[in-house]
């Protein structure tokens, strides 16, 4: 049973009281209830694949493929890496004795962190929903689940059919808008899990601080493409157009938000990149059936503004086409926007690709160092020099050279922002461990002691402490035969 | 201070780190090396400045701040190529041009606030981080320990690069004018109260924050049989009481939770020991202030509390100081039982049975540690799995500051973010992943126009396996 509207503060506070008092029970701690959850994930994926894939349509008009690839087998995949991975997972992990505490042992426990939420967003909102769910129950927590109410049928699917699946006296969906999202976040929650906007970011934060809450923000930003001559262009148009316009048509937070190229090879490029356009949505791009459409009409509002602005709208070199009505924008090029117009201070988060040129590939750099630190950053080179600069010079959450977009599907690799494109990361055991406390269990024995530490204070028991917290020997062996002596 | 000299301070420090000084491995080093050579050489001055701020004994000053402070510079110049090191990534593809690593890189200016009980310990464990992972440093030292901030203000520019690190002096007004400014992490030590403050401020530009609070650490005590055993453990709980700051420390054993049978024993070998110990004044810290002095000796005006005084309890405004001061089951909803006490009373909560401490755990906010001196293999596990804390030792108490190898940090109200040996450095570090692709190897299946020919066909690779459907993508598997 989800939450219907007329979710206030009060029944807020209610929900959380129950999580919290049935995490307490250690239920959720269980091994066996973790690994029958993410069973229960996998059945519902397996079973409910249809579903899934026609509320991704009536929300984002998602390509079947899209939608196949880039959430359902994702999370599937997801799923089955934890049930397999789990045991050694959750295993202590020991450390080596600490040479100050000489004699110890020590090691680290994960431990789950209670009663935690995740709130997820519109463009991904299946993957971006259950992906941080999966690390949460894996860690052993009691979660709730805030869909984005911008993708109503995802949304409304999660609240049908998520309580058949799982355990629903320990995960729940929470479905709603501004009001409920603001009443859940008065309540105190002990990790916050918030994939969105960096306005809606600090919101989250400004509340979780109330609480002394951590959390994680995966936030966006302007994701840059390096293109240096040496690559090779085919390759590198046709990865660069299914990274934007593949991938929910350029609405995703680590799509190529635009391009860095010289002068003298971006002609070659934009040619590249209008024959990899056509190949992919032919001659008229609103008649394919493989591009998402704009999610909604304020976003729709949105990208127009950016497009038409008066020093960007002579700037179309390819596209430019829309229909409001289907909340259509064709697959767009624009050449040397300027730097301050809008389409290139504020993240894109659509289907147009502005190329900037510059005369020596390196001034890259600093144009991208001069924004906030995106959450992806791509060069496309063979000249290994180079790529070693852009690894060094660029900050971002994550750096892929050759390619875009594929960091996500790589569950051994933290998927994260910085700075402004947020804090801390998840994706495989990442999940589990920011869903987890790392707890340092320290066991001396009452054996051995070290009067040096303690008053009447003297000389010799300076010097030996002096030994002690240095590692050496004899102040270690002095320890082991409890010298100087209690009187 | 002006808010304005403050602006221009933090653009002296983005400019120096710009220009990529601080990411060298030899200035890192440099500086790490300059901070052993002024806990060396200004030792006695440290010795100086604990004593007037808190009246500590330099041996405690030693035990607790400044040794281990040599402990963890040389465990960082150990260490620190290693740390800076990337690291290669297993990824999942079974053939080449595919290559995964972590690279990890500083997060440019970082703002560290400190606390008056280890006033040199608590700013130079973060720095000896933030330098080791090549990031410019602000330090905000207490002004409550006004004498360590003063130290701190005139030696850390003759020791360390002073391009890079500053230190800002100052009270409630100098925090926030410093709050008000964007870093790109801020690491706290102190309160509850600020540590709110601090990550409100700190979300306005979406800084990360490291809280370091405390809490009330229990110390379990089992019924230990042995009088050997009984004299270490009860050593370790006077030393874990007392010892460090007074009692006013966030690891400082807070209160005791011992079985109603056992509790007399303990009463006694405590008594004995704290007589043993103190023989002279100077041996104890004093209370740091008039303000903290007037709230601990608050706690005891309390009848009911006052009542469950069994040894101890006397004061001295004049001199701040408190008897080490026992209590026997002061009522649990009095004010020494609900806040944390940082202060040399101890209360005793007695239970009919240890293990009821689990339950009695149950519910109440989350400590920094939780101490049980028990040799109890199976009340151990029980306590491991069943209560939650930033950490839990067995058989001693504060010691794990000391140690490199677990992370040190809270959980719950107790704070988040830790620290300590290599999780100091990945505080103050982003670990950037790097995937590398080659050109060589292309599938079409990954490129519209998308039809059903290539649907059927991954859905039949897939249902062998994803990472399969991975390989195919990546052209890596026909």
């Amino acid at each position: 049973m989800a939450e219907d509207a007329g979710f206030d503060c009060e029944r807020a506070a209610e929900m959380v009281e129950e999580l919290r008092s049935g995490f307490r029970t250690g239920r959720t701690a269980e091994y066996e209830w973790r690994v029958a959850q993410l069973k229960g994930l996998v059945k519902m994926i397996d079973e409910r694949e249809d579903e899934i894939v026609s509320a991704l349509h009536k929300d984002l008009n998602k390509p079947h493929l899209e939608s196949f690839l880039q959430e359902i087998s994702l999370v599937r995949a997801s799923c089955l890496l934890a049930l397999k991975e789990l045991k050694r997972w959750m295993k202590p992990e020991k450390v080596p004795a600490p040479v100050a505490a000489f004699p110890a042992s020590a090691y680290i426990v994960s431990e789950p962190l209670g009663v935690v939420l995740v709130i997820s967003a519109w463009n991904y909102p299946f993957l971006l929903s259950l992906e941080p769910v999966i690390g949460a129950i894996a860690a052993g927590n009691a979660v709730v689940l805030k869909p984005s109410e911008i993708a109503p049928a995802m949304s409304s699917l999660f609240a049908n059919i998520l309580p058949k699946y799982v355990d629903n006296s320990s995960i729940r969906v929470v479905e709603g808008g501004v009001a409920e999202t603001t009443a859940i976040l008065e309540q105190k929650w002990d990790k916050i899990l918030y994939t969105g906007n960096s306005k809606v970011g600090r919101i989250v934060m400004t509340a979780a601080a109330k609480h002394l809450t951590p959390v994680v923000l995966e936030l966006g930003g302007k994701s840059p493409v390096v293109v240096d001559s040496s690559s090779d262009l085919q390759v590198t148009a046709k990865r660069i157009a299914v990274g934007k316009w593949g991938c929910n048509n350029g609405q995703a937070c680590i799509a190529p938000d635009y391009i860095i190229t010289t002068k003298s090879h971006a002609p070659l490029l934009i040619d590249a990149v209008k024959i990899a356009l056509e190949k992919f949505y032919g001659k008229d791009p609103k008649e394919s059936k493989d591009l998402s459409r704009i999610v909604n009409s304020n976003h729709f509002k949105r990208l127009i503004r950016l497009l038409d602005e008066d020093k960007v709208s002579d700037k179309v070199v390819y596209g430019g086409q829309r229909d409001e009505k289907r909340l259509f924008i064709a697959p767009t090029i624009l050449l040397d926007t300027p730097l301050d117009s809008l389409v290139m201070k504020e993240e894109i988060f659509g289907p147009l690709l502005p190329i900037i040129t510059v005369d020596k590939i390196e001034e890259s750099f600093n144009i991208i160092n001069s924004g906030t630190k995106p959450l992806a950053a791509y060069i496309f080179t063979k000249d290994k020099k180079l790529e070693e600069k852009f690894i060094k010079n660029i900050s971002a959450g994550g750096l892929l050279v050759n390619d875009t977009t594929l960091q996500v599907a790589s569950p051994h690799l933290p998927f994260g922002g910085v700075g402004e494109s947020g804090m801390g990361a998840y994706h495989g055991k990442f999940s589990f461990d920011t869903f987890s406390h790392k707890k340092g269990v320290l066991s001396r024995s009452l054996g051995s002691e070290a009067p040096a530490r303690y008053p009447p204070y003297t000389p010799q028991k300076l010097k030996l402490l002096r030994g002690l917290l240095n590692g050496s020997i004899l102040a270690i062996i002095s320890v082991l035969i409890g010298w100087p002596r209690l009187e | 201070m002006e808010s304005v000299g403050l602006d221009l301070l933090v653009e002296e420090l983005r400019d120096t780190f710009e220009s990529g000084k601080t990411r060298d491995f030899s200035w890192r080093k440099a500086q790490l090396k300059s901070l052993l050579k002024l806990l060396e050489e200004k030792e006695e001055d440290i010795f100086m400045a604990l004593y007037k701020d808190l009246g500590k004994h330099h041996c405690e000053v030693f035990r607790d701040e400044v040794g281990v402070l040599i402990k963890s510079v040389n465990y960082a110049l150990d260490n620190l190529k290693t740390w800076m090191a990337a690291k290669k990534v297993y990824v999942p593809l079974a053939a080449i041009p595919s290559s995964a690593e972590m690279v990890p890189e500083p997060l440019g200016v970082v703002l560290l606030f400190s606390s008056w009980n280890f006033p040199i310990g608590l700013s130079l464990e973060p720095i000896i981080g933030a330098i080791s992972a090549g990031n410019a440093v602000v330090l905000k030292p207490s002004e409550i320990a006004p004498a360590s901030s003063e130290f701190l203000a005139k030696n850390i520019p003759l020791y360390l690069d002073n391009k890079a690190v500053k230190v800002i002096q100052g009270g409630k007004r100098v925090g926030e004018q410093l709050l008000e400014l964007k870093w790109d992490k801020i690491f706290f030590t102190g309160s509850n109260r600020v540590a709110r403050t601090i990550m409100s401020a700190a979300a306005k530009h979406l800084t990360p924050v490291a809280l370091e609070l405390g809490g009330k650490c229990p110390a379990i005590i089992d019924s230990l049989s042995g009088s050997r055993d009984r004299k270490v453990a009860i050593d370790r709980v006077v030393g874990g009481k007392w010892g460090p700051c007074c009692g006013q420390a966030c690891i400082g054993i807070d209160y005791l939770l011992v079985e109603e049978k056992f509790a007399p024993v303990v009463i006694e070998l405590l008594k004995a020991t704290i007589k043993r110990f103190y023989t002279k004044r100077e041996y104890i810290s004093k209370i740091v202030n008039m303000q903290h002095f007037q709230r601990l000796s608050n706690l005891l005006k309390d009848p009911a509390v006052a009542e469950s005084i069994v040894c101890g309890g006397s004061i001295d405004s004049e001199t701040l100081f408190i008897e080490p001061t026992i209590l026997v089951n002061p009522p649990l909803d009095s004010d020494i039982m609900t806040e944390e006490i940082f202060g040399p009373l101890l209360p005793i909560i007695t239970l009919k049975k240890i293990d009821d401490c689990i339950r009695f755990l149950r519910g109440r906010p989350k400590p920094l540690a939780i101490y049980a001196f028990t040799n109890n293999e199976k009340f151990r596990k029980r306590l491991i799995e069943e209560t939650s804390s930033g950490c839990i030792a067995f058989n001693d108490a504060v010691i794990q500051y000391a140690c490199d190898t677990i992370a040190f940090g809270g959980v719950g109200q107790s704070g988040f973010g830790q620290y300590h040996g290599k999780f100091s450095f990945e505080l103050f570090s982003h670990s950037k992943p790097v995937l590398r692709r080659s050109f060589l190897t292309e599938f079409s299946f990954r490129y519209p126009p998308w039809n059903e020919r290539k649907l059927k066909f991954m859905r039949l690779l897939y249902r062998f396996d994803y990472f399969g459907l991975v390989l195919l993508i990546l052209g890596l598997k026909r």
